[in-house]
């Protein structure tokens, strides 16, 4: 018996290891990137890609493949897929697209266990600072860095810096200054848009008066239910208080309650909080806690409500065959300033491109991605409409919808002050937290010193 | 759940007269109380469902603005929730549906096949710490899944002792293997502990009798346990079905864009905002199709597998 039992083991730990030598020899041994330049570049001489030269520095791609992750999913992905066509036939290196809306907790998770892609479309500035924390992430080829400075502004550029390193270009953009109202409406009843915030109060009780709740909003949204309202915080205080206060309150240089954060908050409260105002075809003031932000809107097409204050992509969440546009069923105009002091703030996002290797597919997909010529390329592809960027290559009229060409001409405004959503570049503790649970006790009735309160005392110290 | 029930045989012997309990216990079940109660917990239960069915089929922006029992006073319906998510996307759905197949059926095979024979070697086979070893294994039940995601993944991506890795750009099999070998992994502790509960049940006298017949552990394995298994076999496999055909978490997690199966498409039905969301509906009922089918008709293995353990035979 004993010698039959040794005998299996012996067969046993022969058999773990052969099929451990099998296995070892299937191993593929890893080049592990920085590979050399070679060859000259499949766009020579092509009459497309002479705008292009930049890319010629990274040789000849061809049959390199490049994984790309983003939290851009169907439809929206495939005018992302044929913008990259060109790229394609330029360098012959093929991007490989997956969009997840699970993208912000997966990328962690494969970032952390080795297995990044090889870009990623960050969408928020305080992502991009966590994945620079893990070391992971590629510092911006000079080309990408070059075509930033000459296409975009320094506060975008400073977006996809890390402590003064500069990682990732920014892609695409939205507007969130934004106030939904519907032309006809405002055309029947012989409504102006309002150019100022007081005209805009004025507009609200004149609306009020003739028996109709002008304001509605809904800020439900699952497990981030809150986000609207945030919003609505930082649109206000751009205005009342300046970009200048609104960096140190996003950079917690000042307490987030700070009395001029508590001042916008109350006037936001003016419009949010009050029985006259809200909410239009919904019900009371509590009503916008439960809400879906996607159904906020919709009102307005139904003539129960005038004005719903949401960011540019919420286009996309108008029932199909809704016109869109500056006489049409619906469109946007552009949230007042308070005065002449602070300008034109325009609060917005955006995603950037973070890179996780540098070869050179790689770094020559950044290169393309930060170049004029792919943010027409992609206003082209784009026939739905739906994307901007602030790109100042950016032809206007490519783009398809008018509401995109209107965030367009705002981004491109030399007058606008762009500050990007402070929630996203806040710590996630606050940014994704506590700011907005407590903007949503506080629509419920919750006091705005309560809620400003308990949220500076949640910031990590 | 234990191998033993003393508790069950006394319940026996203390049934009134010569009456069988389960005469009795058929009898109170029968009473027209129970039976109303238990239409009415039907009906309540079903709602919902008939709800999210109407659902499906009326048109976006009656979903958008009243709720689906709207649809008796002012009906309306399109097939066009449906048409979308069957033909909405780049990639076809069907796609999605032959991985989700391509998923499920090896990472319900594999983890019954070890599990039945690790139950087998757990009851009948005397070997040293093996009581230590099945207490090892029924404690892995309580590690929860997410924590064990990255390290495995790790695992994968950068194997130990220069192996091969499993996932990353150059996965073998399309990156299949990892989502097999995961699911494996997380079924197997209750996959064995139930099996050889089951298992521990069967009389020892029958084993025995076997054994004298000249039957080794092979033979004794084949003709004798499998066939006496196959009501458990087959509830383990139901449960293990509709845990990976209903799975995303480890989709997404071990698989790459080309493995995923039909709920990681159903994630992404309502858009990048949200602002699809009125497709759901339609798209919970496509992918209810499959689980549906196999539950009903493997039904009758599923009441009788969920007993199992629970009487002596």
């Amino acid at each position: 018996m004993r010698s039959r039992n040794t005998r299996r083991g012996v067969a046993f730990a022969a058999a773990l290891a052969s099929t451990g030598l099998i296995l070892a020899g299937c191993a593929s041994s890893d080049s592990g990137g920085g590979e050399a330049v070679s060859g000259t570049w499949p766009g020579e001489g092509k009459a497309e890609c002479k705008d292009l030269s930049q890319l010629a520095d990274f040789g000849d791609l061809s049959d390199k493949s490049i994984s790309v992750y983003t939290s851009i999913v169907a439809p929206e992905d495939q005018p992302h897929i044929d913008s990259w066509k060109l790229f394609t036939t330029c360098t012959g290196a093929t991007p490989e697209y997956e969009g997840s809306k699970e993208f912000e907790a997966q990328l962690q998770v494969r970032v952390q266990a080795g297995n990044p892609p090889d870009i990623a479309y960050v969408p928020q500035p305080g992502l991009l600072q966590t994945l620079v924390g893990t070391g992971k992430v590629v510092e911006a080829p000079s080309q990408v860095s070059d075509n930033a400075d000459k296409w975009f502004g320094e506060d975008w550029k400073s977006y996809g810096s890390v402590d003064g390193t500069f990682y990732a270009a920014p892609l695409g953009a939205n507007v969130k200054s934004f106030v939904w109202y519907s032309p006809k409406m405002f055309a029947d009843n012989g409504w102006d848009i309002p150019q100022t915030w007081d005209d805009m109060l004025a507009l609200s009780d004149k609306i009020a008066a003739s028996g109709m709740k002008p304001w509605c909003a809904g800020i439900e949204s699952g497990e981030a239910t809150g986000w609207p309202a945030t919003d609505w915080l930082e649109d206000v205080l751009l205005r009342s208080a300046g970009p200048d206060v609104y960096d140190q309150w996003v950079s917690h240089e000042i307490p987030f309650n700070d009395s001029a954060v508590a001042t916008a908050l109350d006037d936001v409260g003016g419009i949010l909080k009050n029985d006259k105002y809200v909410n239009g075809g919904i019900g009371d003031v509590s009503s916008i806690a439960t809400t879906a932000f996607q159904d906020g809107g919709l009102p307005i097409l139904k003539g129960d409500c005038a004005m719903h204050r949401q960011a540019s992509f919420y286009a996309a969440n108008w029932p199909e065959g809704t016109d869109v546009s500056e006489n049409g069923d619906v469109f946007a105009f552009y949230l007042p300033p308070m005065g002449d002091e602070f300008g034109n703030p325009v609060l917005g996002g955006g995603e950037f491109v973070a890179a996780f290797s540098d070869r050179p597919e790689v770094q020559a997909f950044q290169t393309y991605l930060s170049t004029d010529v792919w943010a027409n390329e992609k206003a082209k592809a784009s026939p739905a409409g739906g994307w901007v960027s602030a790109n100042k290559g950016l032809d206007i009229n490519n783009l398809a919808s008018p509401i995109d060409k209107l965030s367009g001409e705002i981004l491109q405004d030399p007058d606008a002050v762009f500050r990007f959503d402070g929630s996203d570049m806040m710590p996630g503790e606050v940014g994704a937290g506590s700011f907005w649970k407590e903007m949503t006790d506080w629509i419920t009735g919750g006091s705005t010193k309560d809620a400003l309160d308990n949220i500076e005392s949640s910031w990590p110290s | 759940m234990t191998t033993t029930n003393p508790d069950l045989g006394a319940l026996e012997t203390d049934a009134p007269g010569p009456e069988p309990v389960s005469t009795s216990a058929h009898r109170a079940l029968t009473s027209p109380w129970a039976s109303i109660a238990a239409v009415v917990i039907a009906v309540l239960w079903t709602i919902p469902t008939l709800g999210l069915f109407i659902t499906s089929f009326r048109p976006e922006s009656d979903i958008t603005s009243s709720g689906w029992w709207k649809i008796f006073t002012n009906p309306s319906f399109t097939m066009s929730n449906y048409d979308q998510v069957l033909h909405g996307s780049d990639t076809k759905l069907t796609t999605y549906f032959v991985n989700s197949i391509v998923i499920t059926l090896p990472a319900v095979i594999i983890p019954i096949s070890i599990a039945t024979l690790a139950a087998y070697a757990f009851v009948w086979m005397k070997f040293p710490g093996r009581d230590l070893l099945f207490v090892a294994i029924f404690a892995l039940q309580i590690v929860p899944i997410q924590v064990t995601l990255i390290p495995l993944l790790k695992l994968y991506v950068h194997p130990p002792l220069n192996l091969m890795p499993l996932a990353g750009p150059d996965a073998p099999g399309g990156g299949f293997y990892t989502l097999w070998l995961s699911h494996t992994i997380f079924a197997l502790p209750l996959a064995i502990y139930l099996l050889h509960n089951f298992m521990s049940q069967i009389p020892g006298e029958l084993i025995e009798s076997a054994r004298v017949d000249g039957a080794g552990h092979v033979q004794i394995f084949t003709r004798i346990m499998l066939p006496l298994m196959a009501p458990a076999i087959a509830a383990f496999g139901i449960l293990q079905f509709l845990w990976v055909w209903n799975d995303l978490l480890v989709a997404i997690t071990f698989g790459s864009p080309t493995t995923f199966p039909l709920t990681a498409r159903l994630a992404e039905l309502s858009g990048t905002r949200g602002n699809d969301w009125f497709l759901l509906s339609a798209g919970a009922f496509v992918s209810l199709v499959i689980p549906l089918i196999v539950f009903l008709s493997l039904q009758r293995y599923f009441v009788r597998g969920l007993l199992a353990g629970s009487v002596k035979g």
